[in-house]
């Protein structure tokens, strides 16, 4: 924990790089590892140095970027050097090409206001506020426009990285299409800054709709099975929502938002269309229902992530929902429904960490493609795994993931133990 | 045939059964290339397995005794990445070609590696689905060549490249292993190893089994044939048409010596006079596409167009299509030989590019024909040479070059489809650094230490282009040297 001898010996390695350099203190703290010294690059450059230096001196680099509480994954192992990305940022915006380079320090709200003013957009929901670019890349989170525009790594069309060693490393380019090279960015989004610290990426984009209109409807009756297959129903309609949304919260029906964008002229009779599909008494608006694209429950309440092909959803959360209800609590979903990507909040109790962990066990053994899980480390059950059957050798291709993590990060410097499997 | 893979052939028939190995010169002198022609090897040995299990157990026998496979599809690739080798084994996939399931409660589809792209489609279109990537050799192109070249097609504009849709894969790494990745779920935990074997040519394993995105038919769909008096006026409507916010899902033009060979070809009736033609296509809800073609031909119109034509069927659609479809073969008819280029420009850069290449051609008496992906950039010049006039290859060749030499100087890609391959080995470092590509040798060790899976494809090598003092391996100097150095 940051002694001041301590952190002068940390400024004397790592000085030299140009980063600004303090030590670290409580709030600084990834998971409850106080980082020995936060760094803050200036530029690319100073964090390809800052980073070859902590390599040299074998120190474990995390990477922030606005910290919005950034324990998603898993809590790192260990914390020497906290890179603030920071003053990473800039946004280049190609307009005519419909493509941007933006800093990875860059906050999300900062690169859509940039891109506004020119009636663009980045398909991708920056679901929490002040999250930077870089952020949102690496924890690869999508919100409800992934039905229609795919998850964030399918807008990735280039990402400079300074990898473990500091040897900066870019892949892809400026242009859309483009197969010259392996799909690094690709492999750097969702990896939580394991493989290399991001320091810009590159993305298409999308022109703002026209127009939208967002339909809600209660599913009646409200079952699991009801709700998946009115959304399914949505899917396979020709109304191309950009969003099928489920919000089913504690007590009360579950309700379907859906959103339709496109020309003004369309907009209405499709938002009409999709509320006669769903046949219930629909409400049709322009703004997004409350909640709209948030976690569902507290802050604090307990954190589960399902992620299911449309037909395994409603067995999923029915384990759910009768586990929570066996044991007393109460609990909220909420997710994207039109892709099977699901959360759901408990609120925090002895029981509902039982309850939790009980349907997570179920699920986890029950055979298909789906996988329930913890996403953030600070808001799973504690202790995290004891009873999940093998959290950390089960997942396909671990081997492989091991291998690769060797291989660009040789020492395991990088926010070492945060990815799923423990690499 | 080289000593190492004699030895292999009778475990290889042992592996694949007699009918699955193919030892005789002159059938294996039938694998000798793929669509680039130009590369030429005879294969030491050719297997045709059946499944999963044969794949990997010849996999298997090949890393025991370090000699080195190459994948195969279908041979439709155009920058010799099936290229095969003589001292190593050919595995190719032409036997694995069933449709496992159409789950259309689920939108997707597993399949073999050697099924053809348009069989996926055949399958899933009486439910209303299709298989979105489609590349102009989707009739013969197997989806395991697809998924290794992330293949793209004339309407990836909109609906992107084949990594937009897999969602699964069963992999043989190059050590013989059997792996899944995702499946029918949305997403898998871990690193986005499918992310990374997209478009990795062959060489971080082969791909044994695709769970692969079926696509809803779109309601409607329109397509607009506008022609102009010269590219640079064709270009400033596809900037218009992208500047008033409309996606459409193909943008594809042609400019004056390909509009004449398609005619002289297929008679596709093209507006007479036209210095360039341009084809938008937009699809999606009827109302959506109703307002957005109304503004594609006003656009149009105000950039210059002499003449529109719009089709809203079946029919009328592939009259416009035709000319385009058929635009390569046309070229062969007026040329005797050609070379086709890939190259990637920022689309601004369109009119700029194009007309540097005019001026390459006319300083060099080659022709070059341009048919391209306007909507995103990817131009696909024909370099026209006669191939009996002596030097006449050689400075088509320079042509080209230099027209992959503009790509990069305006930000652009070596490749927007058709890979890397040998083809375009030795042109990677002119636009990648020695740190990224040494990035990706890194991913390319993690799967392949042995470095057997389709060696000398995809990155630069000495043998291929000469020693390049900047390409280093290995850990970073730095850490090497203060390696002792540890807190
Ligand atoms: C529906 C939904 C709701 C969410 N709600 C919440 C919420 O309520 N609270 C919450 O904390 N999160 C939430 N998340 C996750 C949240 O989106 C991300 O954690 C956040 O976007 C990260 O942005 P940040 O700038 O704050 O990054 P940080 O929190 O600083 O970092 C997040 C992770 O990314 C890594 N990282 C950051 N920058 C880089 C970089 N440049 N290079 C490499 N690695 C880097 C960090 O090391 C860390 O692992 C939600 C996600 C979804 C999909
Ligand atoms: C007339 C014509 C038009 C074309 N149009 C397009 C187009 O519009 N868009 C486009 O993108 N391409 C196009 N191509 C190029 C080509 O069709 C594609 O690259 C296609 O994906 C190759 O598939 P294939 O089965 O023929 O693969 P092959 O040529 O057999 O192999 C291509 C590469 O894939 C590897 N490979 C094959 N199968 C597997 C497997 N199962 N696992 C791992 N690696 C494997 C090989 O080793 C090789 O590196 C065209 C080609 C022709 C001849």
């Amino acid at each position: 924990m940051g002694s001041r001898r301590d952190a002068e010996a940390l400024v004397d390695a790592l000085g030299a790089s140009g980063a600004a350099l303090r030590p670290g203190g409580e709030e600084d703290a990834v998971g409850g590892c106080v980082p020995r010294i936060v760094a803050v690059p200036p530029d690319p450059g100073a964090a390809a140095a800052l980073m070859a230096a902590a390599a040299r001196h074998r120190l474990v680099t995390v990477a922030r970027g606005h910290g919005t509480k950034p324990v998603w994954g898993g809590v790192p192992e260990r914390c020497d050097v906290l890179i603030d990305t920071g003053r990473l940022n800039g946004v280049d915006h190609a307009t005519g090409d419909l493509v941007v380079r933006v800093g990875a320090g860059t906050p999300m709200a900062e690169l859509e206001a940039e891109l506004a003013k020119a009636g663009q957009r980045l398909s991708v929901d920056a679901v929490v506020a002040g999250s930077t670019v870089g952020g949102v890349v690496a924890t690869g989170l999508s919100g409800p426009l992934r039905l229609l525009h795919g998850p964030v790594r399918d807008l990735v069309i280039g990402m400079t990285t300074v990898l473990a060693d500091g040897a900066t490393a870019s892949s892809g380019g400026r242009v859309v299409k483009n197969v010259a090279g392996y799909d690094l960015g690709k492999l750097h989004t969702g990896a939580l800054g394991t493989l290399g610290l991001i320091t810009s990426v590159t993305f298409r984009l999308h022109p703002v709709p026209p127009a939208r209109r967002f339909v809600r409807v209660s599913v009646e009756p409200g079952d699991s099975a009801a709700v998946c297959d009115a959304a399914r129903a949505l899917r396979a309609s020709q109304l191309v929502p950009s969003a099928i949304e489920l919000d089913w919260p504690v007590d009360g029906p579950p309700e379907l938002q859906v959103l339709v964008e496109g020309a003004e002229s369309g907009v209405g009779r499709r938002a009409a269309a999709a509320a006669a599909l769903l046949g219930g008494r629909a409400g049709v608006g322009t703004e997004p229902p409350e909640g709209w694209g948030e976690l569902p429950g507290a802050p604090d309440d307990l954190l589960l992530k399902l992620a299911y092909p449309l037909t395994g959803l409603p067995e999923a959360l029915d384990v759910l929902r009768s586990a929570a209800a066996d044991a007393g609590v109460g609990v909220a979903v909420r997710g994207s429904a039109g892709t099977g990507i699901m959360y759901a909040a408990l609120p925090r109790s002895a029981a509902a960490e039982e309850a939790a962990v009980d349907a997570v066990s179920r699920l986890r053994a029950a055979p298909g493609d789906g996988r329930a899980s913890f996403p953030d480390a600070a808001r799973a059950p504690r202790p995290r795994h004891p009873h999940l059957p093998g959290a950390r050798d089960e997942i396909p291709g671990l081997a492989l993931m091991r291998a690769v993590k060797d291989r660009f990060d040789p020492h395991h410097l990088l926010s070492p133990g945060r990815i799923a499997g423990g690499v | 045939m080289p000593e190492p893979v004699r030895a292999l052939i009778p475990r290889l028939r042992a592996i694949c059964g007699d009918d699955g190995v193919i030892t005789d010169t002159a059938q294996r002198r039938t694998y000798e290339s793929d669509a680039l022609t130009y590369h030429a090897a005879v294969p030491g040995v050719v297997v045709l397995p059946t499944g999963t299990e044969q794949v990997a157990a010849v996999v298997r026998l090949c890393a025991e005794h370090g000699v080195p496979f190459v994948p195969r599809g279908a041979g439709t690739g155009l920058s010799a990445g099936a290229l095969p080798r003589d001292d190593g084994v050919l595995v190719t996939t032409s036997r694995m070609r069933r449709i496992h399931e159409i789950d259309i409660d689920n939108a997707c589809a597993v399949v073999e590696p050697g099924v053809a792209n348009l069989d996926i489609t055949r399958a899933a279109a009486p439910h209303g689905y299709y298989y979105a990537p489609d590349p102009s050799s989707q009739q013969v192109c197997s989806v395991g060549g697809n998924v290794a070249e992330n293949s793209g097609g004339a309407h990836c504009l909109k609906y992107g490249f084949t990594a937009n849709h897999v969602l699964g894969l069963e992999v043989v790494t190059p050590g013989g292993e059997v792996v899944r990745l995702g499946g029918k779920a949305p997403e898998a935990p871990g690193y986005d190893l499918i992310g990374a074997f997209v478009g990795s040519e062959g060489t971080l394993g082969i791909a044994t089994e695709i769970t692969v995105r079926l696509t809803r038919a779109p309601e409607r769909v329109s397509t607009v044939l506008a022609a102009f008096a010269t590219t640079d006026a064709g270009g400033a409507a596809v900037s218009a048409i992208i500047a008033a916010g409309v996606l459409p899902s193909a943008v594809e033009m042609m400019d004056a010596l390909s509009i004449e060979a398609a005619e002289q070809a297929v008679a596709c009736g093209y507006p007479k006079g036209a210095g360039a033609v341009l084809i938008v296509e937009l699809d999606g809800p009827a109302s959506d596409v109703e307002a957005y073609a109304a503004v594609v031909e006003r656009l149009c119109r105000e950039a210059g167009a002499f003449e529109i034509r719009a089709a809203d069927d079946p029919d009328e659609r592939a009259r416009i299509w035709k000319g385009r479809k058929s635009a390569f073969a046309a070229v062969g008819r007026i040329s005797p030989a050609y070379i086709v280029q890939d190259g990637v420009v920022p689309r601004t850069a369109l009119p700029d590019v194009l007309r540097r290449i005019a001026e390459l051609s006319a300083r060099s008496g080659i022709r070059v024909a341009n048919v391209f992906h306007a909507g995103d950039g990817n131009l696909h010049p024909l370099v026209l040479f006669d191939d009996a006039e002596p030097g006449a290859a050689e400075r088509a060749a320079e042509v080209s070059g230099a027209i992959l030499d503009l790509c990069i100087e305006h930000g652009g890609s070596i490749t927007g489809e058709h890979g890397v391959g040998v083809d375009k080995a030795c042109h990677m470092p002119a636009m990648f650094g020695p740190s990224d590509l040494d990035a990706f040798d890194r991913l390319r060790r993690a799967f392949d230490p042995q470095g057997i899976a389709n060696p000398e494809k995809l990155l630069p090598t000495p043998r291929l282009c000469g020693e390049r003092p900047a390409v280093r391996k290995g850990e970073h100097p730095l850490v090497a040297e203060g390696a002792g150095d540890v807190f």
